[in-house]
C-alpha cells in the first residue's frame, strides 16, 4: 500500500497495516531474553534491566530462567571451552524464532583472553548471531542499541519468498552440532556449517606478501 | 619469626627432617622453607599447633612450572630464577630435567602473622611427580592442590578428591606447564604483529589473498 | 529447578531402603547449573537429595576459566593490570590495588600520601558497591524479585558515575599503577564524592528497613548454613563470610596495608555464622565503610599521584618473588608473583578469596532443603571470573 495513503488514512483514525508488519511489530516488541549470563557483561546486561536503563521500555525485560520461554539469547561473556557446549545445548533449547546477541569482545571473538588456551574465540564459531556489540564490556546503553538493531532486523523480515527468516522455512536447521570435550580441544573446534576461518591477506609484514598465493 | 628461628624449632621437634631456607632476594623480604616431602605433613602438622607459631591459616597454595634446561660448562651455580628463554642451544654440556614446585603461604589469624612460605619439590616432571598432600592439615588447599593437578599435573597422595577442576574431566594437558603446545585454533587478527602474523603465515593453506 | 542442560537421574537404591520399589528413600542427582537461575554466573553444583534434604554437593567450577594467570605470563606486568579488572568484576579497583600491593612489594615502591588516599576513597566504595549488591543479589535469590536489587543498583550507577568521572570507565577501571594511580581526581570529583557519601546514611537506613526486619527474610536466613569458627579458619575462608562465624580478622587491620591504620574504623563479627549474620555483616560493613570514606574524603591532601621514581614503561623488577594482598570486599585476594628479571612475570598467581570461600558450601548444604543451597551460595558471594580466573 502507498506510504502516502496509509498515514492519510491514519489521519482519519484508520489503521492499515499488513499481516507481516503486524506479526513482525509483535515478534519485535516482545522479545523475551533468557536469563543467562556468563561474565562480566552480564553484570551490565543485569545494569541495563534495572532503573536507569530500563529495558521494559523495549518490550525485553521478561527474563525467563527456561530457555523453552526465551526468544533472545544474550550471551553475555567469554564463551570457555568448557562452557560452549552447554551454550549450544541452550540455544538448540530455545524455540523458533529465536535471535542471538553476542555481547561484548569475549563472545564475538575472544576478546583479551583470545590467547587464552580454554577461551572460545567467538561464539559465532556454533551459532549464529545475529547482533554484534564490541566493548568490554558494552555499556547498558550499548545494549539497548543492539537490541533496537535487533527490532529493526525483525521489523525488515518478509513472511514469504526465498529470503524468509528461518524460522518460516521447514528445512532450515534451527540445531546446531554441539561439540564434545576432547582430549586437548573441543570437537569439532568449530562447526563450518555457521563459520568458515575469514579471508584475509596477510601480507602485513612487509617482506612476505600474499599476493604470490 | 625468622625463617631460621623456625628451621631450628621444626629440626628439633621432628628428627629426621631436612629444611632448606630459600632467601629471597626481592626488597619483599619474603624467603622460604623447602622441606622435604617425606615428612611434610608432620612438618606442617607441627606448624599448625605448635604454640608459638599457631599457623592455623593456609592462605595461598600454588605450582609452579621449572622446565628442564641446558646448562653449559661455565655456569656453576644452578641459578632457577633465570628464565628459560635466554639458555640457547649453542654449547650441549649438561641438561637438567627439571621439577614442579609447589609453595604454601602461611599465616595465623590467632597469633595474625605471617607469611610462612613452605616450598616442596617433585623430583621431575614426567614420573616421578608424587607429593604428599596437606589437605588433612588445612582444608583450604583441597581447591587449590587441585587446581595444582589439574593444570601442572602434581598428583598429591593423601588428597580426598583429587580430579580436575578447571578443566574437563578428558582433558590430557596441563596447561600451565611452561611447555604445553595450545590447540590451534588460529583466526587471523587484523592488528598481527610478532607470533601472531606468523602464525598467520603458516595457516597460508587455509587462507588466501583478499 | 534445575534447566535440562545436564539429565536428571536417579541414583541406585542406598543400602537402607533396598526393598522399597515406592521410590521412597531413593536418592536423585540434580545438576544445577551451569546455566541456572540463582546461580552467581557460571557455577554448577552436582547436588545429591534424598526428597528435599540435600545429601551430597559437589562444587563444579571451571566454566569461566579464562587463563588469567597463563596469559598474564606472556605479558608485562603492566599488561596483565588491565585483566585484575576482570577478575572480580563488579569490583575491580580492589583487584587494581592487590595486584599494584604486590608489584609495589616485589620491586620496593613507595606510593605517596594522596595515591593511598584516592585508593582507600576507591576501594571503600567498591566495597560499598559490592556488598549492596550482593544483598541485592541474596534477595533475588530468596524471590524477592527485584525490588532489593534496584534499591542496590540506583546506588550502583551513582558509584559508577563517579568511577568513570575519575578513569573512564564504569566496571573495568583499571587505574591502579605501581607506585600510586593513574590519573589525578578530576575538578570537582571531591565535591562530588562527599555529596554522595552524604546521602549514603538515608540509603543505608531505608535498606536497611526494607530488609533487616523483614519476616520471610528472617525464616529463610537464621540457623540455615551455620559455619563453625574453627573450621572457618581451617578450611581458609575469609573476608565477611569469616568475620560472621566471629574470627576476628580483616587483612586491613592485621597488615595495615596502605594507610588503613590512620583510619578509625571497626570490625563488624558474628555471632552464629548462619547465612543472617552473613546478610548482616554486610550492611554493618557498609556503615564501617562509610565512615573511612568519610575520614578520607575530609583529609585527602594535595601532593602527586603518582612516585615519580617509578618506571612505569619497560618496568623489570629484580629477580625475587612476593606475595601481595589485601581486604577485597568478598576477603583476602592476594598475588604471588616470581620474577625472573625480565619484563614478564616468571609465575603470577591469583589468590582468590571467592574459591577459597567455596570450600565450606557442601558442609554448609548438607542437611538442609534444597531450596536453602541457592541462599547459602548467595551468602558466601561468589563471583566466577574471580573463582575460575
Amino acid at each position: 500500500m502507498d506510504e502516502n495513503l496509509k498515514s492519510e488514512l491514519r489521519k482519519q483514525g484508520i489503521v492499515a497495516t499488513t499481516l507481516q508488519e503486524l506479526y513482525n511489530w509483535g515478534r519485535k516488541n516482545s522479545l523475551w531474553p533468557l536469563n543467562f549470563g556468563l561474565a562480566c557483561c552480564a553484570i551490565e546486561m543485569i545494569a541495563a534491566s534495572m532503573a536507569r536503563y530500563d529495558m521494559a521500555r523495549f518490550g525485553a525485560e521478561v527474563f525467563r530462567p527456561s530457555p523453552r520461554q526465551a526468544d533472545l539469547m544474550i550471551v553475555a561473556g567469554t564463551v570457555t571451552k568448557k562452557m560452549a557446549p552447554q551454550v549450544v545445548r541452550l540455544y538448540n533449547q530455545m524455540a523458533e524464532p529465536k535471535y542471538v546477541i553476542s555481547m561484548g569482545a569475549c563472545a564475538i571473538s575472544g576478546g583479551p583472553f583470545k590467547q587464552g588456551y580454554n577461551v572460545l574465540k567467538g561464539i559465532d564459531r556454533y551459532i549464529p548471531v545475529d547482533v554484534y556489540i564490541p566493548g568490554c564490556p558494552p555499556r547498558p546503553e550499548a545494549l539497548i542499541d543492539a537490541l533496537m538493531a535487533l527490532q529493526k532486523i525483525i521489523d525488515k523480515q518478509s513472511l514469504t519468498g526465498a529470503d524468509r527468516p528461518r524460522h518460516l522455512q521447514a528445512d532450515a536447521p534451527s540445531e546446531f552440532v554441539v561439540p564434545e570435550f576432547g582430549a586437548h580441544d573441543l570437537e569439532p573446534s568449530q562447526n563450518p556449517e555457521v563459520w568458515q576461518p575469514p579471508l584475509v591477506n596477510i601480507s602485513l609484514g612487509g617482506t612476505d606478501d600474499a599476493g604470490k598465493h | 619469626m625468622t625463617p631460621e628461628n623456625i628451621k631450628s624449632e621444626v629440626e628439633a621437634s621432628i628428627p629426621g627432617c631436612q629444611l632448606e631456607i630459600v632467601s629471597n632476594p626481592s626488597p619483599s623480604g619474603q624467603h622460604s622453607l623447602r622441606i622435604d616431602p617425606a615428612h611434610a605433613v608432620a612438618i606442617a602438622t607441627f606448624l599448625r599447633d605448635a604454640e608459638p607459631l599457631r599457623l592455623d591459616y593456609c592462605s595461598n597454595v600454588t605450582g609452579v612450572d621449572w622446565p628442564g634446561k641446558e646448562i653449559s660448562e661455565k655456569v656453576k651455580v644452578k641459578k632457577l630464577v633465570d628464565g628459560v628463554e635466554q639458555e640457547v642451544e649453542e654449547i650441549r654440556k649438561t641438561q637438567t630435567i627439571g621439577h614442579l614446585e609447589v609453595v604454601y603461604h602461611l599465616f595465623s589469624m590467632e597469633k595474625k602473622h605471617g607469611p610462612v612460605i613452605l616450598r616442596m619439590r617433585t623430583e621431575d616432571r614426567a614420573e616421578r611427580v608424587h607429593l604428599p598432600s596437606l589437605t588433612p592439615v588445612w582444608r583450604s588447599a583441597e581447591f587449590q592442590e587441585r587446581e595444582i593437578f589439574d593444570l601442572y599435573g602434581v598428583i598429591f597422595d593423601g588428597h580426598p578428591d583429587l580430579r580436575r577442576i578447571l578443566m574437563w574431566d578428558g582433558f590430557e594437558d596441563h596447561p600451565m606447564r611452561r611447555d604445553y603446545v595450545e590447540p590451534d585454533d588460529f583466526e587471523y587478527e587484523p592488528t598481527a604483529h610478532d607470533e601472531v602474523l606468523e602464525r598467520a603465515r603458516q595457516h597460508r593453506t587455509v587462507m588466501g589473498p583478499l | 529447578m534445575s534447566t535440562a542442560t545436564e539429565p536428571v537421574r536417579i541414583l541406585p537404591q542406598s543400602p537402607a531402603n533396598s526393598g522399597s520399589d515406592s521410590g521412597e528413600g531413593q536418592l536423585l542427582e540434580v545438576s544445577m547449573g551451569p546455566q541456572h537461575p540463582s546461580t552467581h554466573g557460571v557455577f554448577r553444583m552436582d547436588v545429591v537429595l534424598d526428597g528435599e534434604r540435600v545429601v551430597r554437593l559437589k562444587p563444579v567450577f571451571g566454566y569461566l576459566h579464562r587463563n588469567h594467570e597463563k596469559i598474564a605470563e606472556h605479558e608485562t606486568y603492566l599488561g596483565s593490570m588491565p585483566y585484575t579488572d576482570r577478575l572480580d568484576y563488579i569490583c575491580s579497583l580492589t583487584n587494581n590495588w592487590a595486584y599494584a600491593l604486590a608489584v609495589e612489594k616485589l620491586a620496593g615502591i613507595q606510593v605517596p600520601e594522596r595515591a593511598e588516599y584516592i585508593r582507600i576513597i576507591t576501594a571503600e566504595m567498591t566495597r560499598f558497591l559490592n556488598h549492596a549488591a550482593l544483598i541485592g543479589f541474596l534477595t533475588q535469590d530468596m524471590g524477592a524479585s527485584g525490588t532489593p536489587l534496584m534499591y542496590a543498583f540506583r546506588e550502583r550507577e551513582t558509584i559508577l558515575d563517579l568511577f568513570e568521572s575519575l578513569t573512564g570507565a564504569r566496571m573495568m577501571c583499571n587505574y591502579m599503577r605501581f607506585g600510586g594511580c593513574r590519573v589525578d581526581l578530576p575538578a570537582g570529583w571531591l565535591d562530588q564524592a562527599k555529596k554522595f557519601a552524604a546521602t549514603l546514611p538515608r540509603f543505608l537506613e531505608e535498606f536497611e528497613r526494607l530488609l533487616a526486619t523483614n519476616e520471610i527474610l528472617m525464616a529463610r536466613t537464621q540457623g540455615v548454613g551455620v559455619l563453625s569458627k574453627e573450621f572457618a579458619v581451617n578450611a581458609g575462608v575469609t573476608g565477611p563470610v569469616l568475620r560472621a562465624s566471629g574470627v576476628n580478622y580483616d587483612v586491613r587491620k592485621v597488615d595495615k596495608y596502605g594507610i588503613y591504620d590512620r583510619f578509625a574504623f571497626k570490625v563488624p563479627l558474628g555471632e552464629h555464622g548462619d547465612t543472617y549474620d552473613r546478610y548482616m555483616i554486610r550492611l554493618l560493613e557498609m556503615r564501617e565503610s562509610l565512615k573511612i570514606l568519610n575520614q578520607a574524603l575530609r583529609d585527602i591532601p594535595e601532593g602527586p599521584i603518582v612516585d615519580p621514581k617509578t618506571k612505569i614503561r619497560g618496568f623489570k623488577p629484580k629477580p625475587g618473588e612476593a606475595y601481595g594482598r589485601i581486604e577485597a570486599p568478598k576477603g583476602e585476594l592476594g598475588f604471588y608473583l616470581i620474577s625472573d628479571g625480565t619484563a614478564n612475570p616468571y609465575r603470577y598467581r591469583v589468590r582468590s578469596s571467592c574459591m577459597m570461600n567455596l570450600t565450606v558450601l557442601e558442609d554448609l548444604c548438607i542437611g538442609h532443603n534444597v531450596a536453602d543451597v541457592v541462599v547459602i551460595l548467595g551468602s558466601i558471594d561468589i563471583v566466577m571470573g574471580e573463582v575460575d580466573r
